[in-house]
């Protein structure tokens, strides 16, 4: 910096220093290059496999890997692996970033109110997030699933709702912070409503811790959808997900290990991508905490 | 303290309340119920095995019936098992699933800790980086892939353990499902460990021991640990979480009688009652332990006062 001697430095916001900190970070650019690569081959990787994911080949049943065209091999159908595992982290990441977005509209919205509100409300609301929190999670949400059969939807919506608790106490705790802030009173002084000044100040403002929480969510609810789908109650056979395959490979790892090591592998390239990203963003914008 | 514990126990009982609210009439609310079997029962029949279990009153009044048994401490007959009682199933299972859990909790905190401090000692160097690579994988490999991985290699290929089955908790049968189960904790408490030791060992009076001429392990031991496990000992509770979680799946892959894997069986045969009790006894699980995390924390830090 010191060699530009004289001239005025080109000014540097807060996010593109973090930029500049998350490029630097070898793990979290293979993550992002890593990740890139799943999405795309999720994204156009099933219409490039000659098979269907659903197409039963009498002939194939148990081929190994490489032989008649299935390069992952198949299974006990005769359904080619590498379609059926394209399709699978297609719908994994899928339910990732869906019930990712639920989690983050209640959790924001959740967190900002009862932060800006203050008081009794804020009380309230954080009470219900403790009561919450002490639940044994799983159980309801296999409840849930029981309850209601399963269906996409629904899967979304369990693990979004199960997933919102930590994100409203990071925002309603950021929120506490922001609201004392002078563009805040700014905005109040100008006659705005609390609803606009929730929605036009502080949610924009909290964007930093929310994203890094946003990155470490996604796996996680990954990880729930595959929990719910090995014991049987997730994505429902002939459809795939990560956990769906997983589960029918350990039944059959005896004489097809390829079905339990290819789908599991590919698990653990995701969920090690958004934990590499989760860690380089959390490094990047909140440099703290190295 | 004892006010303390006595208002926990008061917070408690409130937030149990709920647990057996929204799971009555969650299970309620599902279609079918226990009876449902592929010959329909006739209609007598029907009306009298519903009035043996009280089943044929108002659902509110049903609730009341149960709320009523649990503060009597009875939960009830299992409607599947026809001559057991729910108590006599949790105390059946229970124990398995409690022996596996507390072992792998045991294991997996000597093991983290003691990994945490070394890579905290050797910070920046090969053993620290070595150590949070283990760390990192064990986060990123869940449960349901360890397990069948290292029974295909160390039990079908090698023949070295079991594969599955609980034989009376025999060491060799709980060897794969205890360190299964311990990898992902001990992944995450050494992160932790290894944390809170690196911001410990940077302060005034870890400085002021050493300058006090302290040798080197006591300082570690006796100073610097009891602070740097804070951290750790917050994570008791979402960390009981994790291990319930991940025993449902290990029961399941071991094939071992514990309650994980009773429960979803018996919430898809809509056994009312024993699924109604397990989720009771998780909750107060739960609840009691982050009661003991908190208890524990109080004890490690003199700036926490309970009151």
């Amino acid at each position: 910096m010191s060699a530009l001697g004289l001239t005025a430095p080109k000014g540097r916001s807060l996010w593109d220093d973090a930029r500049r900190r998350l490029l630097k970070n070898r793990a979290a650019v293979a993550g992002m290059a890593m990740l890139g690569l799943l999405t795309l081959a999720a994204a156009v990787g099933p219409s490039l496999v000659p098979y269907g994911y659903d197409q039963v080949n009498k002939t194939d049943v148990w081929l190994a890997p490489l032989q008649h065209g299935h390069l992952l091999g198949a299974d006990a159908l005769g359904r080619d692996l590498l379609a059926r595992l394209l399709v699978g982290l297609r719908v994994s990441l899928a339910i990732g970033l869906v019930a990712t977005v639920v989690s983050l509209a209640i959790g924001v919205a959740w967190g900002a109110v009862a932060g800006f509100a203050g008081g009794r409300l804020d009380e309230a609301m954080m009470r219900i997030v403790d009561v919450l929190y002490s639940l044994p999670f799983i159980f309801f949400v296999i409840l849930l699933m029981v309850t209601f059969g399963s269906n996409f939807i629904l899967i979304f919506v369990a693990i979004g709702a199960v997933e919102w608790l930590t994100m409203s106490r990071i925002v309603r705790g950021q929120t506490l912070t922001l609201k004392q802030k002078e563009f805040v009173e700014a905005a109040r002084a100008a006659g705005l409503g609390p609803g606009a000044i929730i929605a036009r100040h502080i949610v924009p403002n909290l964007l930093g811790p929310v994203v890094v929480y946003v990155t470490l969510t996604i796996p996680a609810v990954i990880l729930a959808e595959s929990f719910l789908s090995f014991l049987g109650l997730g994505v429902q056979p002939p459809m795939a997900s990560l956990g769906v395959l997983i589960a029918g490979g350990t039944q059959d790892m005896e004489l097809a290990p390829w079905l339990l090591v290819f789908p599991s592998a590919v698990m653990v390239a995701v969920l090690m991508s958004f934990n590499f990203i989760g860690d380089g963003l959390r490094d990047a914008i909140d440099p703290r905490d190295r | 303290m004892f006010r303390f514990i006595g208002r926990r126990l008061l917070v408690a009982i409130p937030t149990l309340f709920a647990v057996v609210t929204l799971a009555f009439f969650m299970m309620r609310a599902a279609p079918g119920g226990p009876f449902d079997t592929d010959r329909r029962l006739s209609p007598e029949i029907e009306a009298h095995v519903l009035a043996k279990y009280g089943m044929n009153k108002p659902l509110p009044d049903q609730y009341l019936d149960y709320l009523a048994g649990v503060a009597r401490g009875d939960l009830g007959p299992s409607l599947k098992y026809k001559d057991k009682s729910v108590l006599q199933i949790l105390k059946e299972n229970y124990p398995v699933s409690l022996k596996l859990g507390a072992s792998a909790m045991l294991l997996a905190g000597l093991i983290g800790v003691s990994l945490g401090v070394l890579a905290a000692l050797r910070q920046n160097r090969a053993a620290d980086h070595g150590v949070m690579a283990v760390a990192i994988l064990g986060v990123c490999i869940p449960t349901f892939v360890t397990a069948p991985l290292l029974v295909l290699a160390l039990a079908s290929k090698l023949g070295w353990l079991p594969g599955a089955g609980w034989n009376d908790g025999a060491l060799a049968n709980m060897v794969l499902p205890v360190t299964v189960l311990a990898l992902p904790q001990i992944a995450i408490i050494s992160r932790l460990t290894r944390a809170g030791m690196v911001e410990v060992l940077h302060s005034n009076y870890v400085r002021t021991a050493r300058a006090k001429g302290l040798p080197e392990h006591r300082i570690v031991t006796r100073h610097a640990l009891r602070a740097a496990i804070l951290p750790l000992v917050s994570y008791l509770g979402p960390a009981t979480a994790g291990l319930i979680t991940g025993s449902l799946v290990v029961e399941k892959i071991f094939n071992l009688p514990g309650l994980g894997k009773f429960f979803v069986v018996s919430a898809l045969q809509r056994d009312y009652t024993v699924v109604m009790g397990m989720v009771i006894v998780y909750a107060a699980l739960i609840l009691a332990l982050n009661l003991v995390s908190d208890l524990i924390h109080a004890a490690l830090d003199p700036r926490v006062r309970l009151a």
